[in-house]
This record gives structure tokens, sequence and C-alpha cells, in this order.
């Protein structure tokens, strides 16, 4: 190698080695500090304990935060999963007018009407129909939110089932709902499968809205009541946080694992999955 | 397309459709219009206006021009999406999938795997793992720099929350610039390298002519989220003293802890505006492309 080379071979190695320690190092922490029987917000070789653990489990909202999380992500996940396959379904099949401006209309909505940007109206809404508190009707705004952008997904999926399948069936006497239970459905099972992740990931790590729309700490999911172990009495409560900062990565960090295990990670139109 | 192969029928279909657009007109179509009459009126938390508002035009967006808080909220916005979106995840997006493209298999997986970990993690949970490196006493980056006491995000709050971000977004340039750079012929990157061009000249010289359209819809992409992002929030709250106050804090910030509703709701729909604007240029551009 000429030394203009080597010059090179080293540049690159520091860069690739100053970027990994730049996206591991906030990481490690979450490995080490559940662990550490000192746990605080430095970095270092943890001494081993699982007390933390035990005590996190005696945290008076711990475990049912993580409850609250799993009914508010099923609403949403079901809701946005159900009612996005139906929509998808019925736009690719049937030539209804306005279609392509509708489903152009849709991503737009999707892209522009952010939780940020509605979150004063969805606020004032919700407070009016004294809805505040309820963890189903936050998971049905979560899920409004979500189902423009589920629906152009899966017409995507569906559009690429072929027509012929549904025709033979039909000529077999089914009915459109046994043609969708049996035909349709089985085969665009990747596509609902993606939707159902994408769903899930989102919803469960959504935090502004559960955390406007959830005030009562018995009802806020794990996102809400993370934050609030750090506004208690003002400092952060490091005993707890690690453990269940782990403990509510751990679906999200499964699902990751086993999506890129499976099918890689890839793109639909823009939005992450 | 035209034969109802599926026999659903129109009415059937529209009967599928229905469930859905009717809770997308519920929490996203009626919202966004609301915002516009809210913004219009004196409406609070609390308080007389609370029970009666009245309606008092476009006051709100006159006292906004006014508003040095405002004023400070946008520019923050401003310089938070430059920092670290157009620049810090592009550029570290970029510049990740062009080397790895070279590098060895296992170098690769673990570079991306962790790049698509701070992505994927909840924003609540990340928002720790940062406030930890970044604390006063005993944060990893103050003992790594030996900058003990350094409050970082007290004394940086802006170039930390950018910093924060550019960790946070990279892993979407990345992924979309390595799916991007996997469609330039290699016929012509094997010139450029048989002609004696630098990396930096075969980037604007072949690579970037091939990849302009994905450029941009990556910078509007990532332009938008950041600048609606909420994440900001649970770093820094929009302190010290409004000091990284982004948009979407001071929306909070006005409407929940002051109860201004009707003023808060007039900002989000200027915030609404700048989404539509972005979001309409980019539809745009992809009909073009398509």
């Amino acid at each position: 190698m000429t030394p203009r080379q080597v010059l090179r071979r080293t540049v690159y190695i520091v860069f690739i080695a100053v970027v990994l320690a730049f996206f591991a190092v906030p990481l490690l922490w979450l490995a080490s500090a559940p662990f550490d029987s000192d746990p605080g917000l430095g970095l270092r070789w943890p001494d081993w304990t699982l007390d933390n653990w035990r005590i996190t489990f005696e945290h008076p909202y711990a475990l049912g935060s993580l409850l609250n999380s799993i009914v508010l992500c099923a609403v949403a996940t079901i809701v946005t999963t159900a009612l996005g396959t139906l929509a998808a379904y019925a736009l690719s099949r049937v030539r209804i007018p306005g279609r392509d401006a509708l489903l152009y209309l849709l991503l737009l909505l999707s892209s522009v009407v952010t939780g940020t940007a509605a979150m004063v109206p969805i606020f004032v809404m919700m407070f009016q129909l004294g809805l505040i508190n309820s963890q189903y009707a936050t998971g049905l705004v979560i899920a409004g939110g979500m189902l423009p952008a589920a629906i152009f997904i899966l017409k995507d999926f569906i559009d690429s089932v072929p027509r012929s399948y549904e025709e033979s069936a039909r000529v077999f006497g089914a009915s459109p709902t046994q043609v969708l239970l049996h035909v349709v459905l089985p085969i665009a099972r990747p596509g609902i499968a993606t939707i159902l992740v994408w769903a899930f990931v989102q919803a469960w790590g959504n935090f502004l809205l559960p955390f406007l729309l959830l005030r009562d700490v018995e009802a806020q999911p794990a996102a809400v009541l993370l934050r609030t172990l750090r506004d208690e009495g003002g400092s952060a409560n490091l005993t707890v946080i690690p453990v269940f900062s782990l403990l509510y990565a751990i679906p999200v960090v499964a699902l990751y694992l086993f999506v890129s295990k499976r099918y890689g990670f890839r793109f639909h139109g823009g939005i992450k999955a | 397309m035209a034969r109802d192969t599926s026999g659903l029928g129109t009415a059937r279909a529209v009967g599928f459709i229905a469930p859905a657009l009717l809770l997308i007109g519920v929490f996203l179509v009626f919202p966004a219009l609301w915002t516009i009459y809210i913004g219009l009126t004196d409406y609070t938390l609390t308080g007389t206006a609370s029970i009666a508002p009245s309606f008092i035009g476009v006051d709100n967006f006159l006292n906004a021009l006014d508003d040095a808080l405002f004023g400070n909220a946008l520019w923050l916005t401003l310089v938070f999406v430059m920092g670290s979106a157009v620049i810090g995840q592009n550029l570290l997006g970029f510049t990740l999938a062009w080397l790895l493209r070279s590098a060895r298999p296992t170098v690769r997986r673990v570079v991306e795997g962790l790049v698509l970990l701070s992505w994927i993690l909840p924003s609540v949970v990340v928002a720790y793992l940062w406030i930890a490196v970044l604390d006063r006493d005993g944060g990893t980056l103050n003992a790594l720099l030996g900058t003990s006491g350094t409050a970082w995000l007290v004394e940086y709050p802006m170039a930390a929350l950018i910093i924060f971000n550019t960790w946070r977004g990279t892993a979407f340039s990345m992924m979309l610039y390595s799916s991007a750079l996997a469609a330039v012929p290699p016929s012509q990157l094997e010139t450029a390298r048989t002609v004696g061009a630098s990396g930096w000249q075969t980037v604007r010289d072949v690579v970037f002519p091939h990849i302009r359209g994905h450029v941009l819809t990556n910078t509007l992409l990532i332009s938008l989220w950041t600048a609606n992002d909420f994440t900001p929030f649970l770093l820094t709250a929009g302190g010290p003293n409004h000091e990284s106050e982004t948009l979407p804090i001071f929306i909070y910030q006005q409407a929940i802890a002051s109860g201004e509703l009707g003023y808060s709701a007039a900002i989000s729909f200027l915030l609404l505006v700048v989404n539509l604007v972005v979001a309409l240029v980019y539809l745009l551009l992809l009909r073009k492309r398509s």
C-alpha cells in the first residue's frame, strides 16, 4: 500500500470507530444501569444485582402502566389493522369515483396533521366530550392518525394479490365475505403483519397523545409513567428508571429483531416500518 | 381494474371504507379544520373565556407577530431543522450509506444495527439515555472528555438537541441512501475509479446526478418530521428560559401550561400550513418522478 492508501484506510477506520462509539455509548447505559447495585447516570461496569428489578416490580404503578400500554396498543393496533385492511381491500378492488384523489389526500393528511400540529383541537375535543382519561378513546385517536398510512401501504400489498384467485372462488359460489376471509387475507398476510408490527411500535412509543389525554396516573401507559418518574420530587428515580426503560423497550426491540431477521427492513412510500 | 372481479359491489365497498374514513374524519380532518376556528377565538382552558369564548378574528395571528417568544420558537425550529435534519442526518446518513457499501459484512451489520436501534427505541427511553450521557454530575460525556461539571443540556441546549436528533434520526437517511446508491450503475463508478477520480469527485459528478431526487425527497421528509418532533420536550422541556423552545414545545406550553387555547390553535394552524406546503412539494415531486 502507498502511504496515501494507508492514510485513507486509517481515516476510514477512525471514522467508523467514532460513529460506532457515537451510536453505542448512549445505548450501553440501557444494558448496564438496570443491573447495577448503585445505578448512576454515568456508564460503568455494573456491580451486578437484581434488586432494582424487585424494587421496580414493587413500584405502585409500574406494572399497571405496562398493562395500560398493552390495552392502549391493542386498541390502536387492532382498529388500525382491521379497518385499514377493509378499506384497502375495497379501494383496491372496486372503482369508486375519486379513489386516486382520495388516496393522495390520505397520504397528504397523514404527514401534515401530526400529533404536534393537532394537539390543541384534539385535546379540546376530548376535554369537551369528557373523554380525558379514557384509554379506549386515546387508542382510537392514535388509530385515526395511523390509518391513512396503513391504508396506503396495505393497498399496495393487496394490489399485488392476483385477482384470478378471487374469480375462481367466486365461480365456486363463495360470498364476498368468504372471498375476503379465506382468499385475500391469507395471501395478504405479509402486508397485514407489516402493518400490525408498524402500528404496534408506533402506538407503543407514542408519548404526546397519552400524555395529553390521560392525566390520571392509574390510566397512564408506560411512556407517560416513565416520564413522570423523573418529575417526582424533582430528581430522577434512578433505581426504577433504568429497569423500567428496559422493560418498556423490550417489546420494540424484540419485534425489530424478529422483523429484520425474517424480512429485513424495507421501505413503503417513505414510511418507517 | 374496471371489472369488479371480487364481486364486492360498490355499496359493500363503501361500507368497507366508511369506518376507516369516519375515524380519519373525526380524529384527523376535523381537528385540522377546527384549529382554524379555535384560532380565531379567545378560548382559554380556565376562566370566563373557557365557558363562553368570543370571536376575535385574526387578533391571535397579529399577537403572534408581536410575540418575541413566538419569533424565538420559529427561529429555534429553523435552527433545529437545519442543524439536525438538513445537515446532520442527511450528511451522516449519506456518508454511512456510501462507506458501508464496501465495508465488511460484520462491520456493516453492527453499524446498521446500532443506527437502527437508536431510531426504533421509544422516544421516552432515548431521552433518558441522552440525559444520562449529557448529565452534569457523572454523565458519560463529561467522563469521556474530562469536562466534569458541564451541564450540556443547560449550557448548550440547542447544540445538544441537534446532536441528539442526528443520533436519533440518521437511520432513515442511511437506509434511503443505501437503496438509492444501489441504483447507481456500477460501470460508471468503475469508470470513475479507472480515471483516478477521488472519492469526493465521484460522489459529486457520478453519484449525485443519479440520486438528486432521493436527496430532495429525504430532505423534505426528515425536515417535516423534525419540525414536528416533540422529543426535545423530554430532554429540555424548552428550557432553560425558552432557549430550546421549538414550535411543538411552544404550542404545548401555550395550550396546556398557560391555557391559551385560542392563541396556541392559531400557532398550530401556522404549523399545519407549513406542513401542507412541504407535503405538497413532496407529492408533486413524487408524481413527477412516476
